[in-house]
């Protein structure tokens, strides 16, 4: 267990001020990982055994549409997370990711992490308080995207062209 | 009306009748966005302040408003249009060379001197770049300068890349001041961000306290831009934007009545306004 680990992961806007004892417990968990342009980061499908607090770089979510090869769905930066699957059942991770740039990211062991939690879930509500507001973020941006926010989705459809 | 006022500059006919320019320049911004270089035929330069529209007319198809995409004092005038029905067709398809017609500018501005020593955040969707165009480059230009922002930071979403317009501006904004472009979905090779417009505005680097910000897109675009503005704790009456409401425009004088909207004449309050008169005018358009 590493004080510098535990104030790196403190300094994530997913874990800004958790307490130190707690920053401690998950530091135990953690890793330094860094990916190069182009690695595959997480394959669709896969076991999601880790999640990534980024600090470096872009990462590309990717999904496979048969016959339009790989579609980005959304990227994401520093000061953000990559990675929920490792906390709900069945643990898969339902995209791809890559690293678009040079990434350095804390790479927390989830299955470590969730043993940990069920005993201690003074620190199970922590975390959970802080993923929540990223899963809803990210499915507030995901209703945004429905919308027709540029205003040529009817158009690019192929219907609402208005008059002839 | 005296001989000074700007909407009389580009004719010697009066406000409602068009002066003829030449297509003079054309380029395809996306599959159904083309900008319009156009000259005088006159010779007459046409004097306007970013943010300010003009109502072109497509002879023997009808006039409609398209704002000025062009800078100031730099070359020819430029509209930026997006095909949607009649009017706007056969604009997008005037051939280099073909008469149209011309009368402006007008409606309120962007009102770039209030931006000394600011943080300028300029937000746009889709073809409501256009408008800003002018915008943008008048505030790199003066960026550092005693009257100019401390910094320009422009962020732009737009559905496929192949709908992001003035690509080559963005690029060369991209070396002068910050430029995040997002999209919402993407093939496989595209470098840039992936998501929604409003999520640029959370990455955003600047100082809220100092911000001053313009925003233009479809509505549904501007409502959340500005919520994430405002949850950055940028002030509301720091935030302009350019609204049209879909209303139907005409004459462009405040005359003919077509754009009131409550006790508003959106031709001559607008289409630049501030959020608080904005969610005024909303709150009047759910009447
Ligand atoms: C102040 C102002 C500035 C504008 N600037 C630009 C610009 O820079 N570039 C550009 O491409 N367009 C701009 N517009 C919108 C443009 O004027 C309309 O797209 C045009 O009037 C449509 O005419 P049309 O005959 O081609 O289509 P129509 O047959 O009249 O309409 C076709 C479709 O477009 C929709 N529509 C009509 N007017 C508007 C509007 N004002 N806003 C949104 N949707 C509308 C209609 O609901 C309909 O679905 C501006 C509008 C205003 C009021």
């Amino acid at each position: 267990m590493s004080p510098s680990t535990a104030s790196e992961l403190g300094a994530h806007p997913l874990f800004a001020s958790l307490s130190p004892s707690a920053l401690e417990r998950i530091s135990t968990f953690t890793s330094h990982v860094a990916f190069q342009p182009g690695d595959i980061i997480l394959s669709e499908g896969g076991t999601a055994e880790v999640f990534y607090l980024l600090r470096r770089g872009k990462v590309a979510l990717s999904a496979h549409a048969p016959g339009k090869g790989h579609l980005l769905v959304q990227t994401l930066g520093p000061g953000e997370t990559l990675g929920l699957s490792w906390l709900f059942p069945p643990f898969l991770w339902q995209f791809d990711a890559r690293a678009v740039e040079l990434v350095e990211a804390l790479a927390i062991d989830g299955p470590g992490l969730r043993d940990k939690l069920e005993g201690d879930p003074g620190l199970g509500y922590e975390l959970l308080k802080r993923f929540t507001p990223v899963v809803l973020e990210r499915l507030q941006q995901t209703r945004l995207r429905l919308l027709d926010l540029y205003g040529d989705r009817a158009r690019a459809d192929g219907h609402g062209l208005g008059q002839p | 009306m005296t001989l000074a006022d700007p909407r009389l500059a580009a004719s010697t006919h009066g406000p409602f009748t068009p002066s003829v320019f030449h297509v003079v320049g054309r380029a395809q911004e996306a599959p159904d966005v083309v900008t319009l270089a156009l000259e005088s035929a006159e010779g007459r330069p046409l004097p306007f302040k970013p943010g300010q529209f003009n109502m072109l007319t497509a002879f023997g198809v009808g006039e409609v408003p398209i704002s000025i995409s062009s800078r100031p004092g730099h070359g020819p005038l430029m509209h930026t249009i997006r095909e949607v029905g009649a009017v706007t067709r056969a604009l997008c398809r005037a051939a280099l060379g073909s008469p149209l017609g011309v009368r402006g500018p007008f409606g309120t501005d962007w009102g770039l001197d209030d931006f000394a020593q600011s943080d300028a955040v300029v937000v746009a969707g889709g073809i409501g770049l256009a408008p800003l165009r002018g915008a943008v480059q008048a505030l790199l230009d003066r960026a550092g300068l005693p009257m100019g922002p401390r910094r320009v930071v422009v962020l732009v979403g737009a559905r496929t890349p192949d709908q992001l317009i003035f690509k080559r501006d963005l690029e060369d904004w991209s070396r002068r001041g910050q430029v995040a472009v997002t999209v919402d979905m993407a093939e496989e090779g595209w470098e840039g961000n992936v998501g929604v417009v409003t999520h640029l505005v959370d990455q955003a680097a600047f100082d809220p306290n100092r911000a001053m910000a313009l925003v233009c897109g479809p509505e549904v675009m501007m409502r959340f831009a500005i919520q994430a503005l405002i949850e950055r704790g940028v002030l509301p009456t720091s935030i302009r934007l350019r609204v049209s409401l879909e209303r139907n425009m005409q004459c462009g004088t405040g005359l003919c009545g077509h754009c009131q909207l409550g006790p508003y004449i959106l031709c001559k309050s607008g289409p630049v306004v501030t959020y608080p008169q904005a969610s005024r005018l909303l709150t009047e358009a759910e009447l």
